[in-house]
């Protein structure tokens, strides 16, 4: 899959995560990483302005502000620190945007550790973080540069849990819990399934279903005919192009 | 005082002024050295540490520890570079963590190398909001607090001594007590601090350093300077006054205290040597050398010499 005249790849990502934000209203907007960050900005430049989102360090600001542009020229509207991020999450009123090196076919989520033993892991990753508190407390999209890498059988360990796990729990356990998105290299993906299993939303273009199933260990769910993911509008274009990400950091996510 | 009655007010004053009786002939000097307070921690203490990774953190206390005899140690940290050094030098038999990242590198090579080693005798790995809830148990002495983070995840599955309590009223809904963190000693560093052990932090983020204050049995902080009381409200508005001399039992001066890790507005994060630190985590003979160079110094003094030679100070 290549890039499109109109777009690049990590353009129609970006947009794609942006879509994740619609509807979402008066929330706290959370993308972690350049190319969710840039998503997240861009949907309350043009469709979600009543978004909150901060500097990543410590205030929530107003205003376009470019990747890595210096915070201390924006209008800072409210005060962010981590205890209140934390606050947030517990109230509800936020939506984040996570990695996921490893995730499976309901959406439970690992960044921890990877290997058989997490007492003595292959590859210690980077913690529990902030996935569970997130996952069982609010809206999560999670962002996947490399599909074929992460789209797994079963996840060696929960750090976020997905559909299927919430579904054991009692009733009121899940009831903030929502998957909102998952969006990778080769398309959108969501949970609109009566069983909670990760259904294909749409595909970038030039990506076949077959190539997305291939780049997956567990099956996908597919309800009627697949539409192709769409591509920015030139407002969507000059936004990330000009504004949000001159120096196409954006670029450098895709490895 | 409009909107109190005056009762309320004269009862506060009468309160307040209680509390603040001085002892013998006045608030007591808490000057210490690095090593005075590191003679106060035994091996196998619960030591928690401020900040947040790789941001003000108490690096002149760590080194401290590591010149020490100190082993057995169980760390409690929104870890950094503070739990890479530590666990790397072998002085853990415990961390209880949320995340160790270096911020700039997100994952900490040496802590990396220790877990992947299995090298780490013991660990609890928690959700980084629950941690907060462990330390706000210990600080206002209750057994634990409620909490829906970890259900469902391998928070619970993986630290099965953690428990879950079932709420008393007609809801009845399971949640995950997040046990307090009881610790021995508590390490932190602040921006400025008076002799009696008022601290303020200058920065954009207190982090939870109120709250391990409040935690630890003994509580120790250095800053980059120590200023005469009143001249705390020329450096900042009263609101940066988070951590109180009621609960601090030692203050250290420590210019660059919290170098390499980043401590504004005094100074950010010192990229190169974070970088070299973390090189140094592929190879024992590297990490041998750097550990001589600049962690087992023999005092904070020495340390800022050497970072004057390297012009960075």
């Amino acid at each position: 899959m290549s890039d499109t005249t109109e777009a690049t790849l990590a353009e129609i990502c970006i947009v794609a995560l942006a879509d994740a934000f619609r509807g979402d209203g008066e929330v706290l907007c959370n993308p972690m990483g350049p190319v969710p960050v840039i998503a997240g900005r861009l949907a309350r430049a043009t469709f979600e302005p009543d978004l909150m989102l901060t500097d990543t360090i410590a205030y929530a600001i107003e205003g376009n502000l470019p990747l890595g542009g210096d915070p201390s020229d924006a209008v800072v509207e409210s005060y962010m620190p981590f205890r209140t991020i934390f606050d947030q999450v517990w109230s509800g009123k936020r939506h984040v945007v996570m990695g996921a090196p490893q995730i499976d076919r309901y959406g439970n989520q690992n960044f921890a550790a990877i290997g058989d033993d997490y007492r003595k892991p292959k590859a210690q990753l980077l913690g529990m973080r902030g996935a569970p508190g997130n996952l069982i407390n609010h809206a999560t999209t999670y962002w996947i540069p490399t599909q074929a890498r992460s789209f797994v059988e079963s996840v060696d360990v929960v750090s976020g849990p997905g559909n299927d796990t919430v579904a054991s729990l009692p009733e009121a356990t899940g009831r903030f819990h929502e998957i909102r998105r998952v969006v990778t290299d080769l398309g959108a993906y969501d949970f609109e399934t009566s069983d909670g299993a990760m259904r294909v939303r749409s595909l970038h273009p030039g990506v076949t279903l077959e190539q997305a199933q291939e780049a997956s260990a567990f099956e996908l769910t597919v309800t009627g005919e697949v539409p192709e993911s769409r591509l920015p509008t030139d407002e969507e274009r000059h936004l990330i192009r000009e504004v949000f990400d001159p120096n196409g950091v954006r670029n450098g996510e895709f490895r | 005082m409009v909107g109190s009655s005056p009762g309320t007010v004269s009862n506060d004053l009468t309160h307040r002024q209680k509390r603040a009786q001085p002892k013998g002939n006045g608030v007591a000097d808490k000057r210490m050295t690095e090593d005075e307070v590191v003679a106060e921690l035994e091996s196998g203490m619960t030591i928690g540490i401020g900040g947040w990774g790789s941001r003000r953190k108490p690096m002149s206390l760590v080194r401290a520890i590591l010149r020490s005899d100190l082993t057995d140690l169980h760390i409690v940290s929104y870890g950094g570079p503070d739990i890479g050094i530590l666990t790397a030098a072998g002085k853990c038999r415990k961390v209880t963590y949320g995340f160790v990242s270096l911020d700039s590198i997100p994952l900490e090579p040496h802590f990396r190398a220790v877990r992947q080693g299995g090298l780490l005798p013991d660990f609890m790995e928690l959700d980084e909001g629950a941690f907060y809830l462990g330390l706000m148990a210990a600080a206002h002495r209750v057994p634990f607090y409620p909490t829906r983070a970890g259900l469902g995840s391998a928070m619970l599955s993986e630290n099965p001594e953690l428990r879950t309590v079932t709420s008393p009223y007609g809801d009845g809904e399971e949640l995950v007590a997040i046990p307090a963190f009881d610790m021995d000693a508590v390490l932190l560093h602040m921006n400025r601090a008076d002799e009696k052990g008022n601290g303020q932090f200058l920065g954009p983020d207190l982090y939870f350093d109120d709250l391990f204050a409040m935690a630890g049995a003994k509580t120790y902080m250095s800053a980059e300077k120590i200023i005469p009381t009143e001249d705390f409200l020329h450096e900042g508005p009263v609101h940066t006054l988070k951590i109180p001399r009621t609960h601090v039992d030692g203050v250290v001066e420590a210019p660059m205290g919290a170098h390499f890790t980043e401590c504004p507005p005094d100074y950010g994060r010192d990229e190169a040597f974070q970088r070299e630190y973390a090189a140094t985590a592929k190879d024992p003979e590297a990490w041998a050398q750097f550990r001589a160079d600049w962690i087992e110094l023999e005092s904070h003094e020495a340390y800022r010499a050497k970072l004057d030679e390297r012009g960075q100070a």
